[in-house]
């Protein structure tokens, strides 16, 4: 049972990193927008050209 | 006079050199939008940043401090085809934002720390019989140090407005919660130090956690919903021409106008603040302000105010008032009396509580009580008392509501009906009249013309290239009318008479029939019906005559049938002529109607019907509505109602249809019948575990399970409200 001494604090500090890791990703605004984020994942990523004649219409 | 835009007041200093503006922008819906707009912007040299927010459609720029215009983003989104406007968060729409940001943190806190206790739980709930009880003490301990200050921190909410309730002497649901959670947590502690068997830290925490989940929901769709009326606020582009010199006027927005500057207001255009006329002749409209629907004349002195249309002439402007102050001193008595009365509405939720708390209170005590009566020790008796109230704790009575109102709210906002205030969709359930207003609200807010079938197709689109060099809104209808979109060249415009130019020749004039020398086509017919303006139009020898007005909305007869098919009466307040108000209400088929009422008069009428038990819903557009619309039980505004009509309806819908009207009625009671039904879910799932743990039979699993399973269970139930074949991702 002396593992516990190596696992709890090890198992509370990764907790406590999530933590840390979510209240950074609000304090950044990831938050702010949830729609766009969900677009900008699957949004073609080439600046520079204007125009693509095979995209889709989304209206 | 050259007017210039100035978009000063909105730009922001960030310092280093960099200035940030942000911009309300029509149009965007999609990601190829998106894409679209920060390429472009970010194409102009010296920009920084350039980020869509696809949530609350607006764009935030940073630039370089220097030879850039912030007009020139404008100019560049319009090559690009969107209409975009400078636009300045107000101050409820940032308090809401920090609130939903810091109810999203406490959420955080309150997940990571159920996880984690849970994680503890979960060994001392399976390991009973292995388990040392120094290594169940252990975990106990381990539960109280996340558990408490986690408590501490995520039950903010609940036990601030907790103890906003108990100071004012009123019960609210988060009296049971903080009770409850503040209970478990200390008994808690108390066993853990006595080497008890049962602690409840998971169930306080998690219990947090789900009611924070559905707070935040319901907050975050608030938040939505205001962003939208900001936006649209904003492009209704609330701006005067303000005299920056002698003759030099620049196009500021409403904010920046001070009381004593001096404004223009050129023919067509509403007027943004309350002054006085200090030069200049005109006709106004003043139907915003009073419904009266026939123009007044103006002049040297005369007292104008903001939401009125100039029609003819170009008056200058002395301000009295601007922006918020703008408002008819009456109307603001009215107004707050009306205010006051509505604050005395008990939100469902409350009115829930009042009963509920007390019930389980004295549930606990008699537990309590029982216990020491057959004999058990003190310990035990408080121990079995607590234990009454944690699983009583009103998990599921706390998402009841809130979760009801998230999705009726989205499904709203898809209908186009905004939400102003959080307890509208309860208020909105019960009403069995609507009073309208006829001006604005009835009809559609801007001219039409009502003969343009009987009209040669090749006239109606010169009249109307003919009529784009106008801004009156007579000329405007026409043009509208015609769908012209290019304008005649070397059009002159006559003051309060009409227009004249040239085509291939032959002469051409839009205009009063005396002007267009067309008084012989103006018969008896047209003339009787009062709210027709004339328009003639000539060229060369040909006249034609066209009857503008304002038009009922589309779908106005059909709405109000369907109301009264509802069971709910239909009554018309106006304050527009009796003749005026009489026709729109024969060809709509009601009965009831009042002409010629005064903001007093309406706010009396609401009285009379309160007295004699009715719930009636107001919906107006108008500043002598502004009254009645608070003091009506709930109400509605289109969104070209005044600022002030927008801000004190509960509800404000989008579009040239009466039609969300009808369907925030269908809606709200659908959503009310699923409250109740969620209240009594969550009331009949307690009634069966309080036996239990009246008993005694408590323990950390059970407590666990019963919270988890009653919220679960009403969240489903509240995912009704959503209506049926609507898409899931739409909102």
């Amino acid at each position: 049972m002396e593992i516990l001494v190596i696992l709890v604090p090890l198992a509370l500090g990764l907790g406590l990193v999530g933590l840390l890791a979510f209240l950074w990703s609000l304090r950044s605004g990831q938050y702010d927008d949830l729609e766009g984020a969900a677009w900008r994942a699957i949004a073609d990523d080439e600046p520079g050209e204007e125009q693509r004649p095979a995209r889709p219409q989304r209206t | 006079m050259q007017a210039t835009r100035d978009f000063s007041h909105y730009v922001r200093d960030l310092g280093a050199g960099l200035l940030h503006i942000d911009l309300a922008v029509e149009g965007v819906s999609c990601a190829g939008c998106m894409a679209k707009i920060e390429r472009g912007l970010s194409s102009i040299p010296e920009v920084t940043l350039a980020r869509v927010n696809l949530t609350d459609r607006r764009v935030a720029l940073e630039w370089k401090q220097g030879a850039l215009d912030p007009t020139r983003f404008v100019d560049r989104l319009a090559e690009l085809g969107y209409k975009a406007y400078p636009f300045e968060r107000v101050g409820a729409e940032t308090i809401e934002a920090e609130h939903s940001r810091f109810l999203l943190r406490c959420l955080g806190v309150a997940a990571f720390a159920t996880m984690n206790v849970m994680m503890l739980s979960v060994p001392v709930w399976s390991g009973g019989v292995d388990m040392l009880p120094a290594q169940r003490d252990f975990f106990h301990w381990l539960s109280a140090l996340i558990a408490l200050p986690a408590a501490a921190y995520a039950g903010q909410p609940f036990f601030r407005s907790a103890l906003r309730a108990v100071r004012s002497g009123n019960l609210n649901m988060d009296v049971p919660i903080s009770i409850g959670v503040i209970l478990a947590l200390g008994m808690s502690v108390v066993e853990t130090v006595g080497h008890a068997d049962h602690a409840y830290f998971d169930a306080a925490i998690m219990l947090l956690t789900f009611l924070l989940g559905g707070r935040t929901l319901d907050q975050r769709m608030r938040l939505k919903t205001r962003a939208v009326a900001g936006n649209l606020a904003a492009l209704k582009a609330e701006t005067a021409a303000k005299f920056v010199g002698a003759d030099e006027i620049s196009e500021v927005p409403v904010a920046a106008i001070r009381p004593g500057d001096l404004v223009l207001l050129r023919p067509g255009e509403r007027c943004a603040v309350d002054g006085t006329v200090v030069e200049g002749r005109s006709e106004i409209d003043q139907s915003l302000i009073t419904g009266e629907t026939l123009y007044a004349p103006a002049g040297q002195g005369t007292a104008v105010y903001a939401g009125t249309l100039n029609i003819s002439g170009t008056l200058r402007i002395r301000v009295s008032a601007a922006a918020e102050g703008t408002l008819l001193a009456d109307i603001g008595r009215l107004l707050d009396n009306a205010v006051q009365a509505r604050s005395r509405y008990v939100r469902l939720a409350d009115r829930a509580s009042r009963l509920y708390a007390p019930a389980v209170h004295a549930t606990a005590l008699v537990t309590l009580l029982g216990w020491l009566l057959i004999g058990a020790g003190w310990h035990d008796a408080i121990v079995t008392a607590i234990a009454v109230l944690i699983i009583t704790c009103p998990c599921a009575l706390g998402l009841a509501i809130p979760a009801v109102q998230t999705v009726a709210a989205g499904a709203l906002f898809k209908a186009g009906v905004l939400l102003n205030s959080g307890d509208a969709i309860e208020r909105l359930a019960g009403v069995d009249r609507v009073i309208f207003d006829k001006t604005g609200t009835l009809t559609l807010p801007e001219l039409d013309v009502v003969n343009s079938a009987g009209i040669p197709r090749e006239v109606l689109e010169l009249a109307g290239r003919l009529a784009l060099a106008s801004h009156h809104p007579v000329a405007a209808a026409v043009a509208r009318a015609s769908a012209a979109t290019s304008p005649l060249k070397g059009i002159v415009e006559v003051p309060g008479q009409g227009v004249h130019g040239f085509v291939d020749g032959v002469e051409v004039r839009l205009g009063k029939p005396s002007f267009c020398d067309a008084k012989h086509l103006v018969d008896g017919d047209s003339v009787r019906d009062p709210e027709v303006s004339l328009v003639a139009f000539s060229r060369g020898d040909a006249r034609h005559l066209f009857a503008v007005r304002q038009c009922l909305r589309p779908d106005a007869k059909a709405v109000i049938a369907a109301l009264r098919q509802r069971g709910v009466a239909v009554e018309i307040l106006s304050g527009d002529r009796e003749a005026a108000v009489g026709a729109a209400a024969q060809s709509l088929g009601i009965s009831e109607w009042s002409a010629g009422v005064t903001p007093a008069d309406k706010v009396a009428r609401l009285e009379e019907l309160k007295q004699g038990g009715s719930r009636v819903l107001m919906v107006g557009d108008g500043l002598n509505d502004a009254p009645s619309l608070a003091a009506a039980y709930v109400s509605m505004s289109p969104v070209s109602a005044t600022h002030l009509s927008q801000t004190t309806a509960d509800l404000v819908f989008l579009g040239p249809e009466l039609k969300p009207v009808l369907t925030a009625i269908a809606l709200s009671r659908k959503a009310h019948r699923l409250m109740q039904q969620n209240l009594w879910l969550a009331v009949v799932y307690n009634l069966l575990a309080v036996p239990i743990a009246i008993a005694g039979l408590v323990t950390p699993l059970i407590a666990a399970a019963a919270m988890s399973g009653s919220s679960l269970l009403v969240m489903l139930n509240a995912l009704r409200a959503h209506p049926r074949g609507m898409s899931w991702k739409s909102w």
